[in-house]
């Protein structure tokens, strides 16, 4: 029944309508309607990725559920969506996470309920347009779009310098859109379409073009995902905002950025890609130790959790630019699909970990009297909240990478991979494994261990239902995806083998 | 020398309007004061009826025609501006009626010249040679003259006027002086008879190109490029807020208008000395408009220099016009949202602005959202076209001039144009975050956020302009498109 349905153009516009009716419902005192539609849209968004995933075909790596129409004449611009198994796995991952912000919002946010709503389902539509757009314009679009909604959310709940922390958000996106805008445009020049798929192979651009154009794109992602150096923004703008958003932006936008790389940068440029993985391997190294060690160091326990998720993003980067290296020492290409569906597994995975650790320091700062963040006000909680505290525990194992859990997967598999072709690089990718169990078990040391620390930790009460039913959410996905990540994979190889083909001439795909 | 007759119904929106404004004038006159409302009915059901004329004009005037002894043209450019500019009229005009209530400013006379002025526009756009494009400007501007100077109780307002009369004559001398050039080099004032002439001498040639200079200089200095912008931000901020949404509206499209019968219809040989001084001022536009827009706290100061900045973006279609397929209806379709965007914002200050006092100080918006939520919205969708951001409308003016820079092989100017707007990106964020952000400022009175009904009428459907053609561009580009095709 759902095969005749746009369904991809529903999960796209549903939350967007939501946003209007929950705006409709006007000020702070019918809080309780804006409420119920923001968590009925979520839910219902949630349902319909279940025909999704039970009608799309992962033995081919076709775009599914496509839907096109002829947008904008003159440019040949197409409203066309589409599916394959990468974004099929990170539209799924949205609208999980999406209901995770709602049922969050429902209980922390107390001003303006209606407004963030709004801006959460619109953030929501934004991002899986964003994963479903098949044509180069309707992907900025979304792309810039999607930061209107969290400039607001930023802005509005954010803490005491939210204003300096939504504005260099925005600036820094914008700028690194901004090249990849014109990169679109050459490409629509040479090909005469911005259907993406197109793109793909061009046989008459020159190396020079192409390294010129993955630079465009590489501002882009990079500013997205965050790499060193220009990660600046993320630790600003994770501290500034509510948790809520601090979940989006890790859950989610961040892995924007990747999937940038794997659906732009790998496919269309190719050559470059070859020719300049050693600085992206480079860069990824940096970010994996250097923001490790910088993570160490933090007071601000929101700014440690974005440090290590800056160095986890790292691992993601890592996997898809050492394939080109793992190809040429072994000419197993499972080395390679095992790089890569690494990376993909790691983004997956980095979303439930990092995301229910920041929603928990959001639990702790709404019970603190000045909503401080800060690891020295703390301690002692694991005995006034036992429950949250052994909850935290499990997606702190997570971060950190604990066979078991959903961080163990990706890194294993691309730590792995990294060995057979350079054991160096391997090797320094592996300290991750200490230097997050260092950052990671010593915050959570000091915030929950130990003695009470102040009167107000005193006063904490045990998390409510509403977070502990987010919670058990979070930990099941932890689970699922480290006891039995197969499903994902399952959907993932087939795609995964296309990006591979395409980016790596003369592999054919498996 | 053989008289032909002209073909009047060609020119029908001219006459008509011209016929109502002798009406509107005499009406005005005797009727009693509290009457005073039907002036204003008057005139905008000229404007209305006008705006319907040039439609049914442009679906059913494929060919263009020339006519008046060659000095006048309709085609669908021509039509498409006289659209755009009876449309932004309305709104300007709607716009104004209570703020000038409230100022007791004289009425019936501003309504009787601001339609005088829409007149001019509507001949600037169907000008098809020099003397009728002079003609129409010194029609439009000297109706600005007087209106701005209307408010005369204000210091400020008289001071404006002084210097947008003494810059506006300033220029319309450079344009006639360059014009009396190309006329002495060309012996012809119409624009079909100078492009298609041949076999000038080299003296000739260098007379043309002076005229040339002196004609870009005029037109620039009434655009407001750098470095003629000086007078923009003095007057914008000065003049009453209703005056500067009509400054900074309509005249933007009429000008445009005669931009591209002078340069690219009369001189399309001078192409290369024309394109090459449009790109110097467009990128000193677009450079210093955005970056002295940053240092503001006067917000109809700001958008003084946003519309520079604005300005500079709109010439790079132009720019890329020769060498592209879809330069020029690139640069109608910017300049012409631009304009309604501009006016909206305008008129959000205008609106706000109650019992004498103005708000159009950067301050005076902090937690706008607060106090008048639907306001605020329209606002932050206006702010977010401005500075290109999708799904607003003015994204894709901005994605149609990319793209024709790009197939024009001017990538390094389309960069260069993105990192401005960059920096204009970070004073359009600052206007959201002062009235999302920001809580309200004290001491305000509550009464001044709550806004008549019409006014929230006329903002909503300028500002849902801004979403609605975000979403669906498409046909309005193809109308910009056919007037060049």
């Amino acid at each position: 029944m759902f095969s005749h349905l746009p369904l991809l153009s529903i999960l796209i516009w549903l939350p967007v309508v939501g946003a209007v009716l929950a705006l409709m419902t006007g000020g702070d005192k019918n809080a309780k309607f804006s409420r119920s539609i923001a968590v009925i849209i979520s839910v219902i968004n949630l349902l319909l990725c279940i025909p999704l995933y039970l009608n799309f075909d992962t033995s081919s790596y076709a775009m599914q559920f496509q839907e096109n129409a002829l947008w904008i004449r003159v440019y040949k611009i197409h409203y066309a969506v589409g599916v394959d198994g990468i974004s099929l796995a990170m539209i799924i991952l949205t609208n999980f996470t999406g209901l995770l912000v709602i049922l969050a919002g429902c209980q922390a946010i107390k001003v303006r309920i209606a407004q963030y709503m709004a801006t959460f389902l619109t953030m929501q539509g934004m991002m899986i347009g964003v994963f479903a757009a098949t044509d180069a314009i309707l992907f900025y679009v979304f792309w810039e779009g999607m930061l209107i909604p969290m400039y607001l959310s930023i802005g509005m709940w954010g803490s005491s310098n939210r204003s300096y922390a939504s504005i260099k958000f925005f600036l820094y996106t914008f700028l690194g859109s901004i090249l990849m805008l014109i990169a679109l445009l050459y490409l629509y020049n040479l090909t005469g379409t911005f259907e993406i798929q197109k793109f793909y192979g061009l046989s008459n651009l020159s190396l020079h073009i192409q390294e010129l154009l993955f630079f465009a794109f590489f501002l882009a992602f990079a500013v997205k995902v965050p790499m060193w150096p220009v990660h600046t923004w993320l630790p600003d703008a994770h501290t500034e905002a509510p948790s809520g958003g601090s979940v989006v932006l890790a859950a989610l936008m961040l892995k924007l950025g990747i999937y940038g790389f794997l659906r732009f940068s790998m496919p269309i440029v190719p050559l470059a890609c070859q020719q300049l993985a050693w600085f992206m391997i480079t860069l990824s190294l940096i970010a994996i130790v250097y923001i490790g060690l910088v993570a160490i160091v933090q007071t601000d326990m929101k700014k440690l959790i974005a440090y290590s998720s800056i160095a986890h993003m790292g691992f993601a980067t890592l996997g898809c630019f050492m394939i080109y290296d793992i190809y040429k020492h072994s000419i197993a290409v499972q080395d390679a699909y095992m790089s890569l569906e690494g990376a993909v597994i790691q983004m997956i995975a980095h979303a439930f970990g990092s995301g229910a650790m920041f929603l928990g320091v959001g639990m702790l700062a709404d019970r603190f009297f000045n909503h401080s963040r800060l690891i020295k006000d703390y301690g002692g909680i694991a005995t006034t909240m036992p429950i949250f505290a052994a909850f935290f525990m499990l997606f702190a194992m997570s971060n950190i990478g604990l066979p078991g859990t959903a961080g163990f997967v990706g890194e294993f598999m691309v730590i792995m991979s990294a060995f057979q072709a350079h054991f160096w690089v391997a090797l320094i990718a592996a300290t991750t494994l200490i230097l997050a169990a260092s950052y990671t078990l010593w915050m959570y040391k000091r915030v929950f261990f130990g003695p009470v620390a102040n009167e107000y930790v005193a006063e904490f009460e045990d998390i409510t239902w509403l977070e502990k039913t987010n919670y058990i959410l979070l930990a099941v996905g932890v689970f699922f995806l480290g006891l039995y990540p197969k499903p994902v994979l399952d959907v993932l190889h087939v795609t995964v083998g296309h990006i591979l083909a395409l980016s790596l001439p003369g592999v054919a795909a498996i | 020398m053989n008289f032909a007759m002209p073909i009047f119904s060609v020119a029908l929106p001219e006459i008509f309007m011209l016929c109502m404004i002798t009406l509107a004038l005499l009406t005005d006159v005797f009727l009693p004061a509290r009457l005073r409302l039907v002036t204003y009915i008057l005139v905008q059901a000229t404007v209305v009826i006008t705006f319907f004329m040039s439609i049914s004009q442009f679906f059913n005037y494929p060919s263009p025609i020339i006519t008046f002894s060659g000095n006048y043209i309709i085609d669908k450019l021509s039509m498409l501006l006289k659209i755009f500019v009876c449309l932004i009229s309305f709104f300007v005009f709607a716009y104004s009626r209570e703020y000038i209530q409230a100022r007791k400013i004289a009425f019936g006379e501003y309504y009787v010249l601001g339609l005088l002025a829409v007149l001019g526009m509507l001949i600037m756009c169907s000008a098809y040679s020099f003397l009728t494009i002079y003609l129409g400007l010194e029609l439009l501007s000297l109706a600005l003259y007087a209106m701005v100077a209307m408010q005369k109780d204000s210091s400020q307002a008289t001071e404006a006027a002084m210097k947008y009369f003494v810059m506006g004559a300033l220029a319309s001398g450079l344009l006639l002086y360059g014009i009396s050039m190309v006329y002495g080099a060309t012996g012809s004032i119409q624009i079909l008879e100078i492009a298609n002439r041949e076999g000038l001498s080299s003296t000739q040639q260098m007379v043309e190109l002076f005229g040339l200079v002196f004609i870009l200089v005029g037109l620039l200095f009434k655009f407001g490029a750098v470095p003629f912008h000086m007078w923009v931000p003095d007057v914008y901020q000065g003049a009453s807020t209703n005056m500067t949404l009509f400054i900074a509206s309509a005249p933007k499209i009429a000008a445009f208008g005669i931009t591209i019968r002078i340069l690219v219809e009369a001189m399309p040989n001078l192409q290369i000395q024309w394109e090459h001084v449009l790109i110097v001022v467009a990128v000193l536009s677009m450079f210093f408009g955005n970056l002295l827009a940053i240092a503001q706290t006067n917000l109809k100061r700001m958008l003084a220099y946003s519309s520079i900045a604005h300005i500079g973006y709109m010439l790079l279609g132009i720019i890329a016009g020769p060498n592209s397929a879809e330069g020029y209806s690139a640069a109608i379709f910017y300049v012409a949202t631009y304009t309604i965007v501009a006016a909206g914002a305008f008129a959000i200050i205008a609106i706000l602005s109650k019992k004498g006092l103005e708000f159009d100080q950067l301050n005076d918006y902090r937690g706008l959202n607060a106090r008048n939520p639907w306001l605020a919205f329209m606002m932050l969708l206006l702010m977010f076209s401005m500075a290109g951001i999708p799904p607003t409308v003015g994204f894709f003016a901005k994605l149609g001039l990319l793209e024709a820079l790009v197939e024009a092989h001017l990538v390094w100017l389309a960069a260069l144009a993105l990192l401005f707007a960059i920096v204009g990106a970070y004073y359009y964020l600052r206007m959201v975050m002062l009235m999302y952000f920001e809580e309200p400022a004290e001491g305000l009175d509550e009464s001044r956020f709550t806004v008549s009904p019409n006014m929230l009428a006329v903002t909503t459907v300028n500002g849902l302009f801004v979403l609605v053609f975000g979403l669906f561009p498409s046909s309005l580009i193809d109308m910009c498109r056919v007037s060049f095709a």
